[in-house]
């Protein structure tokens, strides 16, 4: 069953909180040098079918319409080929 | 006249809701998220909560509630709406309202009583105040920072949509913003409890109760 995979992560112009959070617990850890961190989401969704740009499209509708706001993120979509989910 | 609460898996302050409307006069209706029913109501509330577990994003799985797909239309008709917290939340998510709702930027849940001042006193929810009126009502959420783009902003500002505006911003909303009306007028949304302060016993004070009883008037000067 083809595998897609949508990324989903905060506008840049957005705070982010979260990816702030672990900016800041990295050097408490001893984890020194890191100076940015945005944190997002990724989805892995198995969908019925032969893989193809029909239901790439279908998933970035999903994409656009549950997975993501597109007021405050940004995403994106790919196919996950069999060798690369092994 | 007859306001219709809905309850969604999750919803918290739907008692509270009713409880303000009827205090305000009006009859309250219990709506449930999984019905395509709005009862014959005159106006609906969607009250605070953590509707379905705040998954994915707060009001995101909410908004495709059958209930909400008659809400959407009935919005759109005109009839009043009002969300607070994560009503507000559901109402971006819908895009009833512009923009979204992220979380404090001090990253803490916020619980406290909270000042606002009226700006816009034209919505059927806020025909009660005065222009510029201070009002202390609750607030109590993790992620209630009001984000839009700088050009959304601008137009609520010109058009005159900003309804509520924090006094002293406690979460990093963008323009001290506490909540928002749609193009209409008859959609609005804030982060602040107004159910939570309509008794002195229960709250800061009865500063809220005017959301509730402006319904009154706007249905007395239709």
């Amino acid at each position: 069953m083809p595998r897609f995979v949508v990324d989903v992560m905060p506008k840049p112009e957005i705070l982010d909180p979260q990816g702030k959070a672990v900016l800041g617990a990295l050097p408490r850890l001893g984890f020194e040098g890191v100076t940015e961190v945005r944190q997002g989401k990724r989805f892995e969704l198995e969908v019925e079918g032969e893989s193809s740009e029909a239901l790439l499209e279908q998933v970035r509708a999903m994409a656009e319409t549950l997975l993501s706001n597109p007021v405050i993120e940004d995403f994106e979509v790919h196919a996950q080929s069999d060798e690369a989910a092994e | 006249m007859k306001v219709g609460v809905v309850t969604f898996p999750g919803s918290l302050d739907d008692v509270d809701a009713a409880r303000a409307a009827r205090l305000a006069g009006h009859d309250a209706v219990s709506l449930w998220h999984g019905d395509h029913d709005l009862k014959g109501v005159d106006a609906v509330v969607l009250p605070g909560g953590f509707s379905y577990g705040d998954y994915l994003r707060c009001g995101a799985i909410s908004r495709f509630a059958p209930v909400m797909s008659e809400v959407l239309t009935a919005a759109q008709g005109g009839m009043p709406v009002l969300g607070i917290c994560n009503g507000f939340q559901i109402l971006c998510e819908s895009h009833l309202l512009p923009g979204a709702l992220i979380r404090n930027d001090h990253r803490k849940f916020g619980c406290l009583d909270q000042r606002v001042r009226v700006e816009n006193t034209s919505t059927p929810w806020t025909s009660s105040y005065a222009q510029g009126q201070e009002l202390t009502i609750v607030l109590k959420n993790g992620e209630g920072a009001y984000v839009a783009d700088e050009v959304t902003l601008d137009r609520l500002e010109g058009e005159g949509r900003v309804v509520v505006r924090y006094v002293g911003n406690p979460n990093g909303s963008l323009r001290d913003i506490a909540g928002v009306t749609n193009e209409r007028g008859n959609v609005v949304g804030l982060m602040p409890h107004p159910e939570h302060a309509v008794e002195d016993l229960t709250g800061p004070g009865t500063d809220g109760i005017g959301f509730f009883t402006s319904l009154l008037e706007s249905a007395a000067t239709a």
